[in-house]
């Protein structure tokens, strides 16, 4: 970059300062809200009800540029929220869910590019969702919110994008459900982004996929305390919240790197206690990531969210998946990763049938990796370097008009 | 991005040179896309790679080619038929599993092949067997026998011997030889014996008449 001033190396820590003065962090970051769709003007949903007013919390790094170019939107995964870099207060330990992909010289670079991240509806992270007041009854809504699709979240999402004045976003990009968002922009919106980079996601949600989600909710709709979803003035589910984070966090490893990490390791302990408290390594952690789980999401949101991803299937909604992409134009990089059993490259490979079908100009990658799903968080290095490679290339793309 | 003119390997131009300018080229291993750039860059066709290795995936998508990763072995590719003009396996043919099976797909899906394959009949190798009894190292036989990605070795009679049992047609070919004392003069007369890669532009040959 051609700067006036000289910037201190972004790649270079500085041990003598704390983490949110680290030459390649956001910084101290605040999260934002936008409002719209409010009366008469609700946003119509693809049930065939309306939701509005809604609420998007949204946190966004960098600047845009003067011919609004360089605007980078960024789909959270299913506990995700807006927060995606950066830090809270000077008291917050812990940085934003995708800190080490976004920042000066990361691969999102905030020096270059403007990057907006939202949480969904439907979300607990200050998006309007099911503990949200609802207008018509000054209560919450709990179960009367309506059912959504991440097609209703695309479409929040492109309302905030446009308010926000990136009308034609640089590129869209995220992981796991996050991707599959990426996937449905791209379609619906085809003339409104450049490029997109889906990662670690199917065209649809198979039969196992949503297996799992099943499992988890009933864990949370059997809960004593559900109490229909009406818990909101008394102890929330957290049994059956915790339960289905556990099985969550059990589908985004994998053998190998549950081995390496846990093995059969027992917990503070010498010996088997036969009894059934918490004897494994393994069991300590399930357990504290379910407890965890609780203090910071909505056991309702978490039932509304996994149903939309239920219902996510390219492939039905528009006949085929070959179909599903003759409307779509970005260039693409589309990755996923060797050990991820949740979303494995077979399902990737069907995207890129589809992708090839419709003569799009695409990039897949399938990273070597033991990590799992949870790849998509994790391999830093190998997503930086190809994800900025790409970027780099796609924005002088961009900036030329003739670009197609 | 300029096209950054770096100098293409001599192979490689000389597959370039029979590729027409304007039309689709897919490269069945296209390594980290020196080919493929060099063909968007000064031919303007539009180039589609498959590559197995991740990391030259990556030098792929480093130089903004269209590029998947995969494995040609895996059989049929999910192209339409003669969806490219052109489909390249530069020095890939010998590496891969079921070689004629690649070749039936890349003629399936590309109305012209171009096949480059290193000769196994070039005189030195002939040289080292006649005198040693042993494999030679060199070229493309550099590694010993116990530790190469080569599954396969032929000379280019070899070659020439499968196309004609195949149904396939060579419509024009390229050697290349080592530098030396007339060599490319020797190459040209006596291919199988001093080139030591042959370049082939192959396509389906037309069905016998039937009487």
């Amino acid at each position: 970059m051609a700067g006036d001033a000289p910037q201190p190396d972004p790649h270079l820590q500085r041990p003598d300062l704390p983490p949110w003065q680290q030459p390649d962090s956001v910084g101290i970051v605040q999260t934002q809200y936008h409002t719209f769709a409010e009366p008469p003007h609700p946003m119509p949903l693809d049930s065939g009800a309306t939701l509005g007013p809604i609420t998007l919390a949204y946190e966004t790094y960098g600047q845009l540029d003067e011919t609004r170019s360089n605007a980078i939107f960024i789909c959270h995964a299913l506990s995700g929220d807006a927060h995606v870099a950066g830090y809270h207060s000077t008291d917050d330990h812990r940085p934003g869910w995708w800190d080490a992909m976004v920042g000066p010289g990361k691969a999102f670079d905030t020096t270059r590019y403007f990057v907006i991240c939202a949480n969904c509806i439907a979300g607990c992270s200050g998006s309007t969702g099911p503990a949200s007041i609802h207008p018509a009854t000054g209560r919450r809504y709990a179960r009367d919110f309506p059912v959504v699709t991440l097609a209703d979240m695309v479409r929040a999402y492109k309302a905030l994008a446009d308010h926000l004045g990136a009308r034609k976003l640089l590129a869209i990009t995220g992981g796991s459900m996050g991707g599959m968002q990426v996937l449905e922009w791209s379609i619906m919106y085809p003339d409104a982004v450049h490029a997109i980079i889906p990662i670690a996601t199917p065209a649809r949600l198979t039969a196992q996929g949503i297996a799992f989600n099943v499992v988890g909710r009933q864990a949370i709709l059997d809960d004593p305390h559900y109490n229909g979803g009406n818990y909101y003035d008394g102890p929330p589910p957290n049994t059956g919240l915790a339960i289905a984070r556990m099985l969550g966090h059990i589908t985004y490893l994998s053998d190998d790197s549950m081995r390496e990490k846990f093995g059969r390791q027992l917990r503070d302990r010498e010996d088997l206690s036969y009894d059934f408290g918490v004897d494994f390594e393994v069991e300590s952690y399930l357990q504290h990531q379910g407890q965890a789980f609780t203090e910071r999401f909505d056991a309702n949101s978490y039932l509304y969210i996994t149903r939309a991803v239920d219902y996510f299937d390219l492939a039905g909604k528009y006949g085929s998946l070959a179909d599903a992409f003759a409307r779509a134009r970005a260039r693409v990089l589309l990755i996923s990763f060797t050990s991820d059993w949740l979303y494995p490259p077979t399902q990737a490979k069907e995207i890129v049938s589809a992708l090839r079908a419709n003569g799009l100009h695409f990039a897949y990658c399938e990273v070597p990796t033991r990590y799992g799903h949870d790849a998509f968080l994790l391999e830093k290095d190998t997503l930086t370097r190809v994800i900025s490679d790409f970027l780099a290339l796609e924005y002088s793309r961009a900036l030329r008009p003739e670009a197609p | 991005m300029p096209p950054t003119a770096s100098p293409l390997r001599p192979d490689l131009l000389r597959i370039a040179e029979l590729i027409e300018p304007g039309t689709r080229v897919l490269d069945l291993g296209c390594g980290s896309g020196e080919l493929l750039r060099y063909l968007e860059d000064t031919r303007g066709v539009t180039a589609r790679g498959i590559e197995i290795e991740p990391t030259r995936v990556m030098d792929c998508v480093a130089k903004g080619l269209s590029v998947c990763q995969g494995d040609i072995d895996e059989g049929v590719l999910d192209y339409s038929d003669n969806h490219f003009d052109y489909v390249v396996l530069s020095q890939t043919l010998h590496l891969v599993s079921r070689p004629r099976l690649v070749v039936r797909e890349m003629l399936r899906v590309g109305r012209h092949g171009i096949v480059s394959i290193p000769n196994f009949g070039y005189w030195p190798i002939r040289l080292a067997l006649l005198l040693r009894g042993r494999l030679p190292r060199l070229g493309c036989f550099k590694r010993p026998w116990y530790d190469t990605p080569t599954g396969h070795v032929m000379t280019l009679n070899d070659f020439r011997h499968f196309c004609r049992n195949n149904g396939i047609a060579i419509e024009s070919q390229r050697r290349v030889a080592s530098p030396g004392f007339l060599a490319e003069h020797r190459a040209r007369l006596f291919p199988n014996l001093f080139a030591q890669l042959g370049i082939y532009l192959v396509t389906r040959a037309a069905p016998a008449p039937t009487p």
